[in-house]
């Protein structure tokens, strides 16, 4: 593996994405949702963020060897969230140009054609602390107009409510296809790169809404050789990811 | 102390029809399946439901017992979708209160307090006030630094005619004790209740609970406890730690079964018929 390095897989670049995320988020909780964030928050805090806290999954926070080093029960947790000390990254079963997120249903609310989760804590969460989002696959199916059920708030919602909205951040959305923020004059989703082998025409085909492009579309950058050598023989061992994100 | 021992018939017993009844536990965990299955057994419907949802709002969804349901999602954890809510949702058979996981835990809190509301940020840009035209919004009195006064959501007091529980131990007068790693919300449920039953893995003398846990594992306070179970196993097929996992092979069964097959297979005449009959499926998969 150490001579002759073998070329980032789409999964890692996803990892790598995600991970970037947490940069320079200093001594907060990453909260990753999903099998990509959660290999990217690892990698984020032995890499470039070395004091973000991260659990266990249920209630212990836990040190990279997996040694507890606090408690955090769903009660404080969700005190820790209106506390604004974490940034989460939730999955999306839609997402809108403006960041709006949807998980609960699909179809009309009172009687919907697929229920899914229900709002869970993304009305909490988006109000409270950064939220990015992680679609494992880029779709016009996710990527949509207008959701159904507006559970993550999106910009233009929260823009309705100042006051209520002073701590509302979608830093980014990560999906197998690229990297997505929110950087136009009027907060509606833009490319803020692509994954290497994506090209800018079939992420418009998979997008079902205008996407803002700039004028020069940057590239997700290489894992370096240290990143990878943690994913691979570290943090995901069998390859786990290669599951979620084929290449 | 007055002894409060009772039987997960005599908690039904104390039930009625068109009650509010929450339900402790999260999604898969430490929920009171025991107690659950004896309210399924009995004639009690239209309920009111208020549960951060798993097995138990499934179960008593399909088989028509909930009216209206308040929960901020249902799952299985390990199956992410609970599939008869879904199947309740979609065809519209039950009303439904869905609001976030804060929103829910300080209208438990309000209840406790005795309060009208409680303040929360959550909700505000969502559709959950598009969904719910009943929740109504607060002003802050003060002024913050740039002369704003904030709009809240005025999360309404989820008050309950009775809660149901699962903890690990519990004396007879119905101190409760969890030794996992989450208390949960069980506290809070049983606060906000007019009536609490407490099923447990086992009773055990007073002096027994802070013999092997510390006072901090003391969770639910007897003067909030109506009437204690001892109902080993009870939160089965969900997660009990440390007296149990959960039991992922039956939850994938129950997942993917036609409730009234389920029910007709598992449900039987009392929590012993149940125990047998899950018994006896995993002897026929081992």
């Amino acid at each position: 593996m150490s001579a002759g390095r073998v070329a980032a897989t789409r999964a890692e670049y996803c990892v790598v994405a995600c991970a970037e995320a947490w940069r320079d988020a200093g001594e907060i909780l990453a909260s990753p949702m999903g099998l990509i964030p959660s290999i990217g928050a690892r990698l984020a805090r032995r890499t470039f963020s070395p004091d973000l806290l991260l659990t266990d999954g249920e209630a212990m926070l836990i040190g990279p060897e997996g040694t507890p080093e606090g408690w955090l029960p769903y009660r404080d947790h969700l005190a820790l969230v209106t506390g604004g000390r974490r940034h989460v990254m939730m999955g999306a079963s839609q997402i809108d140009r403006f960041g709006n997120q949807n998980i609960s249903c699909v179809g009309d609310w009172a009687r919907p054609r697929r229920q899914l989760l229900g709002v869970r804590g993304a009305p909490v969460n988006t109000l409270n602390n950064p939220t990015s989002y992680w679609i494992p696959r880029h779709s016009a199916r996710v990527f949509v107009e207008k959701v159904d059920m507006v559970c993550g708030v999106g910009y233009d919602r929260v823009a309705e409510h100042p006051g209520a909205g002073r701590f509302h951040r979608i830093p980014r959305v990560v999906s197998d296809l690229g990297v997505f923020d929110f950087g136009t004059p009027d907060r509606s989703m833009r490319i803020a790169s692509l994954h290497p082998g994506v090209t800018l025409d079939r992420v418009l085909e998979a997008t079902g809404f205008a996407l803002a492009v700039p004028d020069e579309v940057p590239r997700t950058r290489e894992p370096t050789a240290e990143e990878l050598r943690l994913i691979r023989e570290v943090i995901d061992r069998r390859n786990n990811r290669a599951r979620e994100v084929a290449d | 102390m007055s002894d409060k021992t009772m039987s997960a018939r005599d908690v039904v017993a104390r039930l009625e029809s068109g009650m509010t009844i929450g339900i402790g536990g999260w999604g898969s965990r430490r929920k009171p399946m025991a107690l659950v299955r004896a309210l399924l057994r009995s004639e009690i419907t239209a309920l009111t439901v208020v549960s951060y949802g798993g097995p138990d709002v499934g179960m008593l969804a399909a088989a028509g017992r909930i009216r209206k349901l308040v929960a901020p999602f249902a799952t299985l954890d390990s199956v992410p979708l609970e599939p008869n809510f879904r199947a309740a949702r979609e065809a519209g058979a039950l009303e439904l209160m869905e609001v976030d996981e804060a929103m829910f835990m300080w209208g438990l809190r309000a209840a406790a307090n005795r309060l009208p509301f409680l303040p929360v940020r959550a909700g505000i840009g969502s559709d959950v006030m598009r969904v719910n035209p009943s929740l109504r919004t607060v002003t802050s009195p003060y002024e913050d630094e740039s002369g704003h006064h904030e709009t809240l959501v005025a999360m309404p007091a989820l008050r309950l005619d009775a809660a149901l529980v699962h903890v690990n131990r519990a004396d007879r007068a119905g101190n409760g004790q969890y030794l996992g790693p989450d208390p949960y919300f069980d506290d809070l449920f049983c606060e906000a209740a007019d009536t609490a039953y407490l099923s447990c893995e086992r009773i055990v003398d007073t002096a027994e609970l802070t013999k092997a846990a510390p006072p901090q594992s003391l969770l639910v306070k007897r003067l909030h406890v109506t009437g204690v179970v001892e109902a080993p196993g009870g939160a089965h097929f969900t997660s009990c730690a440390p007296d149990h996992d959960r039991d992922e092979v039956f939850q994938r069964l129950y997942a993917s079964t036609p409730w009234p097959e389920f029910a007709e297979r598992f449900l039987g005449d009392d929590e012993r018929a149940y125990r047998s009959a899950v018994a006896a499926w995993h002897e026929e998969e081992a």
